[in-house]
């Protein structure tokens, strides 16, 4: 099991309850699709993603990029059990979505980016830290129920 | 992945723009990678102090820092101008590879910190390329 230290919790709970998840959300995945344009595979019924002005302002990604990053909620509501806490989502990402994995890290470095921007020199090597491991936890949870 | 025209015209012009605070990049680059990455450490150990503001550490970011912007020069012949620094990384420090890339993601999160508005997708993309192709131009000696 994952080991949170008070500090560790802490730092994670003020990040979060100081995001605009309408902002932050849209941009992330924006920046992903951008950044990392095989990406986009996973959206071809978002409509027009032929180039960073047409991503940038596409609604659906947008709503898709809110609903990711609210998904981040639950383990933040569950720190402890991170991995059970995303099984059925993980299942979902397996068998339904059929998202390679590997792809969870790209949308987690560019949402640490999106954060580091965000937040500026506030996002110090400490912070980054505990925000990357985070991220890493629940990336590795959401690639569990693979087979 | 190669560099295009258009990426390698993206790099240029924003490190022109950058480079004046290049010291401070490389430095908090350095910093960061040691701290959320504690495994790099292990090529430091002869370092007495690897705090984020220490001297072998900011001394460090510059030398990474200047490096780069000589790669950005000759961005044209990468493997060429890292001949030297390839054969000192393959045959002296035996890093592993698999750190540039540690250090490439920590030299993004600084720039989104230090330029937010300057650090556009395009320019996260066109400078993740140039990173990568810097890092496979350190690896050309290794075997």
């Amino acid at each position: 099991m994952v080991e949170w230290s008070e500090n560790e919790r802490s730092i994670i709970s003020n990040i979060f309850s100081n995001l605009d998840y309408n902002d932050i959300g849209p941009k992330a995945l924006v920046r992903c699709l951008i950044v990392y344009p095989w990406t986009q595979r996973y959206f071809t019924s978002f409509g027009n993603l032929y180039n960073a002005e047409a991503i940038s302002t596409n609604p659906k990604v947008a709503a898709h990029g809110i609903k990711v990053l609210h998904g981040l909620d639950r383990a933040l509501k569950n720190m402890d059990n991170i991995k059970a806490t995303y099984a059925e989502l993980s299942v979902l990402h397996s068998e339904k979505l059929h998202v390679d994995p590997d792809n969870f890290k790209l949308l987690s470095d560019c949402l640490t980016i999106v954060v580091a921007g965000k937040l500026g020199s506030a996002f110090t090597p400490e912070i980054q830290a505990t925000f990357q491991k985070f991220l890493a936890v629940v990336v590795s949870a959401l690639g569990k129920q693979y087979h | 992945m190669s560099l295009s025209a258009k990426d390698k015209e993206i790099v240029k012009a924003f490190w022109a723009k950058v480079s004046g605070r290049a010291d401070n990049i490389g430095g908090d680059a350095v910093a960061r990678m040691l701290t959320v990455y504690p495994q790099t450490k292990t090529y430091f150990s002869h370092w007495k102090d690897l705090s984020p503001s220490s001297a072998p550490v900011r001394k460090h970011g510059g030398m990474v820092a200047a490096t780069i912007t000589d790669a950005v020069n000759k961005i044209d012949d990468l493997a060429g101008s890292l001949l030297t620094l390839s054969e000192l990384h393959a045959f002296t420090l035996r890093v592993d590879p698999a750190n540039f890339k540690i250090l490439a993601q920590n030299i993004l999160v600084v720039l989104a910190t230090m330029f937010p508005v300057d650090f556009t997708s395009e320019v996260h993309m066109a400078l993740d390329k140039f990173l990568a192709a810097l890092a496979r131009a350190l690896s050309v000696k290794y075997r």
